[in-house]
């Protein structure tokens, strides 16, 4: 049932990309459980304005965990204590009475803060645009049917392909490393027929950028996969070293 | 081979959607036969703009660029990933028959007509499940992981409004798979430099010379700063309006700002009043919702529609007094099942959605805000057994619980409609092309395909024709002329004008200084749209709207406050001008609304409807694409009518009943 | 050189390295466990690795292996430090799944190569060092192990230091076996559970065999034999 709850929220402002940060700490009262973590930032944005002041900048936009464009590192977690979610799913009734709630941006080298809690997280773009594709054109191609493809087959690239990039797996990384976003898409390219073909190139492509871009080497934690709100599996990241070692070894 | 079409009434102007001539299986064909082409070395020299980056913008900057074209792609989110179409759960429809159930290009086609309640254009719609099949066998060889049977081959599902099963779906999140498909091309090309991506900039105006788009204005949302970039044509694909409601299923920053610039431009606005109100999302929970969540309608295939029968029942459930689960079978009226018996449960969305609005308008509606209706599973899991069930519909059930902190399994969900979609958008010719020479419009973002009402699984089919297989091939009709066209100057008078516009208009909103947050105003206009411009309209009511929005519209412009600068990442600034924007479309809808005396798909008015209830069309009357024409500031629009004439399907009325 | 330059390459290395020291592990903790057994064989096999060109050859071997296991090791943290962005988190939580030992095998690795040290010198340098410069550095004859071992852990301190060190040890191993099985992509999702099990086995076994030699010394049994 629903609640009304008190919350104090230490939240990271900062200006700018070069401004230096800092915790501010506000206090919101008569919280809906019923409400999402998001609204409930709208609520206090709302607060703001009312008093003239500068709301707080978050990225957010389909409200409904597939965009991947929520992010916030909420108590410790990235998308916050709850399992399995984004941000935008996450509700108040996950929160205590009286609780303090603190905020913070992603935090990773490749992920540079650009306002308050947005970060930018054009890199994760820069590795899909190395290689992140099968290189067909429009037009030209064979039939949906032409080749089969077992279902258990299809269901592991489905599986990785889930990952909506939202970056909780960098941000979640002590190393601030990358490696399970750029497994989930070299693993689902890997496994499909039409990916095969240029899988090696793939693997090496995108691990020189995630490499180029000043993401950390993977040491294994899981913290990643722990994190994920689609709950892509750290298995992937055993295929990409595995596709990539060959690749280097075939060379 | 262009034909004509008459219109009239309201402006005397020839309206011309340019449908080649011919039989409607050879139109397409024809086209592509005897369009002109641009030759390798010419396309390197023409620049073309894409906004948006959904299905049908990411696919067409993606083919251009392929084929040679210098694009320039423009996302308002920080990657083309995010955009809106990747919110779509249910599935994309093609017409290949793989279940030898019967299905050809003709049926995809007579489908998507009755669905859309004969208001589409047919040489459009043919042509759309003519290329249909295509998609699917590009999205395959783009590693689109599609659900598979064990044998290896393609699985298909079945969907609302077809007798056969020509879905094809990547789990519940196809939308995301497609999109990221057409990521992945885009992407392809950026990373050779075919595409360059501005990510973060959101379009505030076409640059217009000479008759012809030749570019656009943008923000760079970070910068703040506003910014001219040219090209030989415009296209645009920046989804539908459905935010101008508010609460919608809508992503937070799909917006019509694109559409009505367009428009402002030149462009006609076509059938506004056609927007699709999903029947099965998660009810509005308090003051402080800002979005609504939709769950496939899959759900409706084994789930019970019901409120308490007595209003005292439903008075108890609102004040917590009384549970769903305890109330008796007797003391339940499954409505829909009682008005419907031969479609029950599964009667079309428009139909499925005002049943709700009745019910809960009544008294009937439960959930603390009365406005919820139950799905029942308790009948379904009794059937076929808790695990069947879950195997079915778990994802959904775990979605719910997490929003609603109540589980499915024990207590019937409740749902209640929501805008989803609008059909209704720019006004575009057969080749995609707007009433301004060298813009375009795709996906949601036009108006074309859908007639009245869109099927289910038709949206991402639509966007990706467009994108893939339409656009790539008329827009080159236009560029072929337009080679000797040398790149222009951003100096230019028009851009300067343009760019002085834009800033005016921020400069103006930033000086209001007033005491209502954009927020609110934008809720206020949001109410006015769901009580007078949603599932139920009237002539009066109409008028109301028409009124009230004139009140938003001059309090917006007195009263609004936005914090912070022009020059600076702005939140507030982008939010206010896209609401500016939705009052404007807030406008047209009603008005369309109003002069639309029938009943058909999406759009319901009071007046017109059978002794039933059902939707009444008048095929006599308003057998026309209803074309609005800005005219000025402050001044009514003028209408324009694009006839509809059904030369190869019989008309007939809609019937779910038996 | 990509065994440089690319994030896997180094960590193939890590790995390579890593399972090799494993491999030594367990051949040290097999021949440690004779002394319990029998001291006269325990001091054949030091004999036998004394001062020849095998054994000397083996040494080499075994001291680049960890040179370069510590040096990337190294490399890999500064690199994922700076990674991790100028600002840290104010509050962090890990989830259950993610361990302890994990997240800190730099810190675990430096207490086993402090603990090395020690070990070097109460052992090697007693040893095969003494052997190979002729200097008589300990108390026994270079190849007397069984009586350097039973000198040593007749010191109550020295057993429990060595404990310490070896159940250090101990969470090192675990995470680095399967995790080396994981960055040569010898891992899938079936296998995931498996390979952690298996690592989670060798390790204890490895370690059990370490530590029941101080342990048996620790309760006097060497003394009574």
């Amino acid at each position: 049932m629903e609640k009304i709850i008190n919350v104090t929220l230490k939240v990271w402002r900062q200006a700018g990309p070069k401004a230096s940060g800092k915790f501010e700490t506000y206090k919101l009262d008569n919280v809906s459980t019923d409400s999402s973590f998001l609204e409930m930032m709208d609520v206090l944005n709302e607060k703001l304005i009312g008093e003239r002041k500068e709301p707080i900048a978050f990225d957010h936009d389909c409200r409904e965990g597939i965009c991947g464009m929520c992010s916030m590192f909420i108590n410790g977690h990235p998308h916050g204590p709850d399992g399995e979610i984004t941000t935008c799913q996450l509700h108040m009734r996950a929160f205590k009475d009286g609780e303090t709630i603190t905020i913070e941006p992603w935090r990773s080298a490749a992920f540079p803060v650009i306002k308050d809690l947005m970060v930018s997280r054009g890199a994760f773009d820069e590795i899909i645009q190395a290689g992140g594709f099968v290189s067909v054109n429009t037009g030209g191609v064979p039939d949906g049917n032409a080749i089969a493809i077992g279902k258990d087959i299809a269901d592991e690239a489905m599986d990785a392909a889930t990952c909506i990039g939202c970056g909780a797996c960098a941000a979640a990384c002590k190393n601030g490393s990358a490696m399970l976003f750029v497994a989930a898409k070299v693993s689902q390219l890997a496994l499909l027929p039409q990916g095969k073909v240029e899988a090696a190139h793939r693997a090496k492509v995108m691990v020189a950028k995630m490499d180029e871009l000043g993401f950390g080497n993977c040491t294994n934690t899981g913290a990643c996969e722990a994190e994920c709100p689609k709950n892509v599996s750290i298995s992937h990241i055993a295929r990409l070293n595995r596709e990539f070692l060959s690749a280097k070894f075939r060379d | 081979m262009a034909k004509n079409e008459e219109s009239t009434v309201v402006e005397a102007s020839k309206i011309d959607a340019r449908i080649p001539a011919g039989p409607l299986a050879e139109k397409w064909s024809n086209y592509k036969a005897h369009q002109k082409l641009v030759n390798p070395s010419n396309k390197r020299r023409l620049d073309v703009i894409v906004v948006g980056t959904g299905l049908a913008g990411a696919s067409a900057a993606a083919s251009m660029a392929e084929m040679g074209f210098n694009v320039k792609s423009f996302c308002i989110q920080d990657s083309p990933r995010r955009a809106h179409s990747i919110a779509a759960q249910g599935g994309i429809n093609a017409a290949k028959n793989y279940q030898n159930d019967g299905d050809s290009v003709y049926r995809l086609f007579y489908d998507t007509i009755k669905g859309g309640d004969y208001r589409a254009r047919e040489a459009n719609v043919y042509r759309l499940a003519e290329v249909s099949s295509g998609i699917i066998d590009q999205c395959v060889a783009q590693g689109v992981p599609f659900a598979r049977e064990y044998g290896g081959l393609l699985d298909n599902r079945s969907f609302g409004g077809a007798q056969v099963s020509r879905t094809f779906y990547a789990k519940g999140q196809t939308g995301q798979q497609l999109l990221l498909g057409a990521y992945s091309a885009l992407s392809r090309q950026v990373g050779k430099g075919a595409v360059k991506l501005y990510s973060r900039y959101e379009m505030l105006d076409v640059v217009v010379i000479d008759g012809r788009a030749r570019g656009i204005i943008a923000r760079n949302l970070v910068s703040g700063k506003i910014e001219r970039f040219f090209a030989h044509a415009v296209v645009v694909g920046s989804g539908g309006y459905g935010n101008a409601f508010f609460l919608s299923t809508n992503a937070m920053t799909s917006n019509a700002s694109a559409a009505i610039q367009m428009y402002k431009k030149g462009a006609y606005f076509a059938n506004p009043a056609y927007a699709q109100i999903h029947p099965t999302c998660v009810p509005v929970h308090g003051e402080s919702q800002s979005k609504l969540t939709l769950m496939s309608e899959s759900l409706r295939n084994d789930g019970r529609i019901w409120t308490p029968k007595r209003k005292e029942d439903a008075e108890a459930i609102r004040a917590g007094k009384l549970k769903a689960a305890d109330l008796k079978e007797e003391d339940r009226d499954y409505y829909l099942e009682r008005r419907y018996p031969a479609f029950g449960n599964l009667v079309p969305r428009d139909v499925a959605s005002r049943a709700a609005k009745e019910r809960c308008d009544a008294g009937f509606g439960v959930g603390n805000t009365g406005l919820a209706v139950y799905l029942d599973f308790s009948a379904a899991i009794e059937r076929l057994g808790e695990d069947l069930v879950r195997a079915r519909y778990g994802n959904l059930f775990q979605m719910y619980e997490k929003i609603v902190d109540e589980n499915p399994y024990k207590t019937p969900m409740m749902i209640y409609p929501a805008i989803h979609y609008t059909m209704g958008g720019i006004w575009v010719d057969y080749e995609l092309q707007t009433s301004v020479k060298g813009l375009f419009c795709i996906g949601e973002a036009n108006f074309s395909d859908h007639g009245a009402n869109r099927l289910g699984a038709s949206a991402l089919m639509q966007g990706l024709a467009d994108g893939y297989f339409v656009l790539p091939y008329t827009i080159q009709n236009y560029l072929a002329d337009q080679i000797q066209v040398p790149r222009m100057s951003t100096e230019l008078p028009e851009f300067e004008q343009a760019e002085k516009d834009v800033n005016d208009k921020i400069k103006k909103l930033l000086s209001i200084q007033g005491k209502k947050s954009v927020d609110s105003l934008h809720r206020e206009l949001g109410l006015i749209m769901w009580d007078f411009v949603g599932m139920g309209r009237n002539k009066a009511g109409l008028e109301i709207a028409l009124e009230k929005i004139k009140e938003v519209r001059k309090e917006f412009w007195s009263n609004v406050y936005i914090p912070g600068k022009q020059d600076d990442m702005n939140n507030e600034l982008e939010k206010a001008l896209r609401v500016a924007d939705f009052i404007e479309i807030g406008d047209l809808m009603a008005r369309d609304a109003l002069q639309r005396e029938e009943s058909c798909g999406g759009h319901f008015r009071e007046e017109y409807q059978t002794p039933e209830g059902e939707a009444l069309r008048n095929d006599e009357e308003f057998s026309f694409a209803s074309c609005w024409k800005f005219n000025g500031d402050g001044v009514d629009p003028i209408l324009l009518k694009e006839a509809l004439d059904y030369e190869f399907i019989h008309r007939q009325q809609r019937n779910y009943k038996a | 050189m990509w065994l440089i330059d690319s994030s896997i390459g180094r960590k193939l290395i890590m790995s390579i390295t890593g399972v090799f020291l494993v491999l030594f592990l367990l051949f040290h903790s097999c021949m440690n466990i004779v002394v319990i057994i029998s001291p006269a064989s325990y001091n054949a096999i030091c004999e036998f690795l004394g001062a020849n060109w095998y054994a000397l050859a083996g040494t080499m071997l075994l001291g680049a292996g960890f040179i370069v296991h510590i040096l990337y090791a190294l490399f890999l943290s500064y690199q994922n430090y700076r990674a991790r962005g100028g600002q840290a988190y104010a509050v962090t939580k890990n989830q259950e799944s993610v361990t302890w030992t994990s997240q800190n095998m730099l810190i675990l690795g430096v207490i086993v190569f402090g603990f090395l040290a020690l070990h070097m010198y109460n052992f090697w340098y007693k040893m095969q060092f003494a052997e190979l410069t002729g200097l008589h550095t300990g108390d026994f004859h270079p190849a007397d192990g069984a009586a350097y071992v039973k000198q040593l852990f007749s010191q109550p301190v020295y057993c429990v230091l060595y404990l310490v060190w070896l159940s250090a040890l101990w969470l090192h191993l675990t995470h680095g076996i399967w995790s080396a099985m994981q960055s040569t992509g010898l891992n899938n999702k079936v296998w995931l559970p498996r390979i952690k099990a298996i690592a989670n086995v060798v390790s204890t076994i490895i370690i059990l065999m370490f530590m029941s030699i101080p342990v048996y010394y620790l309760l006097g049994c060497g003394s009574c034999c």
